[in-house]
């Protein structure tokens, strides 16, 4: 007979998973992970009530087909359909300021690839609020706002966390949810690459006289980039880009004098322009953690990778690594492995640090080929666009790139529950 | 924390612990097992559930579930059915791999009895489990009908048979011995003798033979340009894996 010692397993730890940080990695990696029967503990250092901010502060994101899939299969689209602009095609222009767009210009036109439109434009706002609300009715998940992790131990079978309110927490697995800043990975021991360039992103959500008809434009400018990006009603979001200096200098400047600056960047075809919502500068750059594992740690979104927000691939990344993890960790789960093992961790890794790479230097190559006044490149460009606009399929494959439908896809973001 | 630990030699243990650090390092000695774990995990985890209607989302899915796991090593088949809420044993003829798959379970926070036995002397002691799991083993075995019908007197009626073994052909001669043993260096020269490796349907036959009922079985499939393995309905022709019920 069975020693009766050998009874039960003692391997119960306090909760599956730890998450640091309950930002929209945070949060959507928590639901992911709970829908499929884990137990996670999510520790945010901001309280709710300053992640849930309720007026629109200018910020939004472009989500990408593939991320909207997420949202969907996780259950929380119908929360933020009414929300959502569809953006049902960008236009990419080669432009000077004053000067008019150049007479090439790329055309993505979401009736190719089939799949509806090509993304979504949401506002900050209503996707923290349709994450927090999810959180905070699905069982499984334990949160914990204003709360910082102030230690974190592998020594023995599981990672033990302790918080800032004195409290110990044990787990198979933490995460680091936690930005650029990550707290995880530095008490890991974990470096990042970063590249610095002189430019500063301005943002700001403008209301306009005409209607947008669900079309993103992005103006290439010497300085850097300007994106125009249509959001509910007769609103769209303003991403431009300039040397630090300027920018500095710009956004220094009153509203009415920062949008005489805007005013002649992109001209007139929205008609008459106004300020909806606050100013924000952003200094971009580009950064990698030199892992995104080590004992029982693993790190997401923009704890693992920074991105230049060219191509509006931030967030779409975070949330691959999201949808990745999860899918590791699920599959790992009904085996009966130890989520926190080296092999399954590898999986993660194996599966988006090279993909993330190779997307950090494509929009950093791609910032350094258009943010240039120099004539070659500058005809370079346009002879490069008028050839991409004349072969469809090339045009395709760009336009499924933008949508997030190029790769090794984890199954949320195919639709696919786990 | 476990019977076991007072029969270990204190100085024993940090040995023990070096090995069994060995069998659980995923890029050490044991890399092809490691390799080929979540294939084997995936196979056998979805055959219990559909066998004995359990939910693999659930917390302890295989709670009751009494299993046997026959040729144990470092416990790399026992840990994921612990943790999946069974009651395991793993048994090895190999003396020394017992305090090894011993100490990492105690590390991990998981209990496993672990024995140095053979399916032979425990069908003979009367022991009875829901599954027994039979992975790599039959093609080191002398007689494997006298082997597998231990397994099935091991089963209470209604259990589930999991072996896998390699197929007999002329790829399994070039993939598994000169590839694996003499180009790759995955596992020593002499692990495997050819003569010895069963085609699918000779196990089928002599699963029959030893009073079970075959019921399924898939290839494991490597696949070279994603380094990794997989579960095939068609390719058998060198590693494979079947399972049986005791009517």
């Amino acid at each position: 007979m069975d020693n009766p010692k050998l009874r039960a397993n003692i391997c119960d730890m306090d909760t599956d998973i730890v998450i640091t940080g309950g930002g929209l990695a945070g949060t959507s990696l928590a639901l992911a992970l709970a829908q499929t029967g884990m137990t996670v503990t999510l520790v945010d250092a901001l309280s709710v009530d300053a992640q849930r901010q309720t007026d629109f502060d200018g910020r939004s994101y472009a989500i990408a087909l593939s991320s909207q899939r997420l949202l969907q299969t996780l259950g929380i689209w119908p929360a933020l359909d009414a929300d959502a602009q569809p953006m049902l095609d960008i236009k990419v222009t080669d432009g000077r300021a004053g000067e008019g767009p150049s007479p090439f210009f790329l055309h993505f036109d979401h009736a190719e690839i089939e799949e509806g439109p090509m993304g979504y434009m949401i506002e900050d706002r209503h996707l923290r609020r349709a994450l927090l609300d999810a959180v905070a009715t699905t069982s499984g998940i334990t949160h914990r706002p204003s709360t910082q992790v102030t230690a974190q131990n592998t020594a023995g079978p599981g990672v033990t966390v302790t918080l800032s309110t004195g409290d110990t927490i044990s787990a198979a697995l933490l995460i680091g949810a936690d930005g650029r800043s990550s707290g995880t990975a530095e008490r890991a021991g974990i470096r990042r690459m970063a590249w610095g360039y002189d430019q500063t992103a301005l943002v700001c959500a403008i209301a306009h006289e005409k209607p947008h008809n669900g079309v993103a434009h992005q103006f290439f400018m010497p300085p850097g980039p300007l994106a125009i990006l249509p959001l509910t009603g007769n609103r769209s979001s303003i991403v431009w880009s300039e040397t630090t200096q300027n920018a500095a200098r710009i956004n220094a400047l009153s509203d009415a004098a920062y949008l005489e600056h805007l005013r002649p960047r992109f001209g007139s075809f929205l008609g008459e322009i106004s300020l909806a919502g606050a100013r924000f500068t952003y200094p971009l750059g580009l950064s990698l953690a030199n892992s995104f594992i080590a004992p029982r740690l693993a790190l997401v979104a923009d704890a693992a990778h920074g991105m230049h927000p060219i191509a509006g691939q931030g967030l779409n990344a975070g949330l691959r690594d999201v949808a990745a993890l999860a899918e590791v960790l699920c599959d790992a789960r009904r085996r009966g492995e130890d989520l926190g093992a080296p092999t399954v961790l590898d999986r993660y890794q194996q599966w988006r640090r090279f993909d993330t790479a190779a997307l950090a230097l494509a929009t950093d190559s791609f910032n350094r080929l258009f943010s240039n006044d120099n004539p070659i490149l500058r005809f370079a460009r346009d002879i490069g666009m008028g050839a991409v606009q004349s072969i469809p399929a090339l045009r395709r494959g760009f336009i499924r790139e933008a949508a997030g439908l190029t790769g090794e896809l984890p199954k949320l973001l195919r639709g696919q529950p786990l | 924390m476990q019977a076991q630990q007072s029969t270990v030699d204190a100085g024993e243990v940090a040995k023990f612990e070096a090995m069994a650090a060995e069998w659980w390092d995923p890029n050490g000695k044991f890399k092809p097992l490691h390799m080929l774990n979540p294939c084997r995990l995936d196979y056998i985890t979805t055959q219990i559930a559909a066998e004995f209607d359990r939910d693999l989302g659930a917390a302890a899915p295989f709670d009751g579930l009494r299993i046997l796991d026959i040729g144990c090593g470092g416990g790399l088949l026992c840990e994921p059915m612990a943790r999946l809420g069974a009651t395991v044993v793993g048994a090895d003829a190999a003396e020394r791999n017992i305090p090894v798959a011993q100490v990492h379970a105690e590390q991990s926070g998981l209990n496993i009895d672990y024995r140095h036995t053979t399916a032979e002397d425990l069908a003979a002691a009367g022991e009875q489990f829901d599954i027994v799991l039979n992975m790599e083993v039959v093609e080191h075995v002398a007689d494997p009908l006298t082997y597998l019908t231990a397994c099935q007197q091991l089963l209470r009626p209604g259990g589930l048979h999991i072996c896998s073994t390699i197929n007999r052909n002329p790829k399994s001669f070039v993939v598994a011995i000169i590839g694996a043993e003499h180009v790759m260096r995955w596992l020593p020269k002499g692990t495997h003798e050819w003569n010895k490796f069963i085609t699918p349907d000779e196990l089928f036959d002599l699963l029959g033979k030893a009073g079970l009922t075959p019921v399924d079985r898939k290839g494991f499939v490597f696949n070279p340009v994603r380094w990794d393995w997989s579960l095939s309905d068609r390719d058998l022709s060198v590693n494979y894996v079947t399972a049986a019920l005791k009517p």
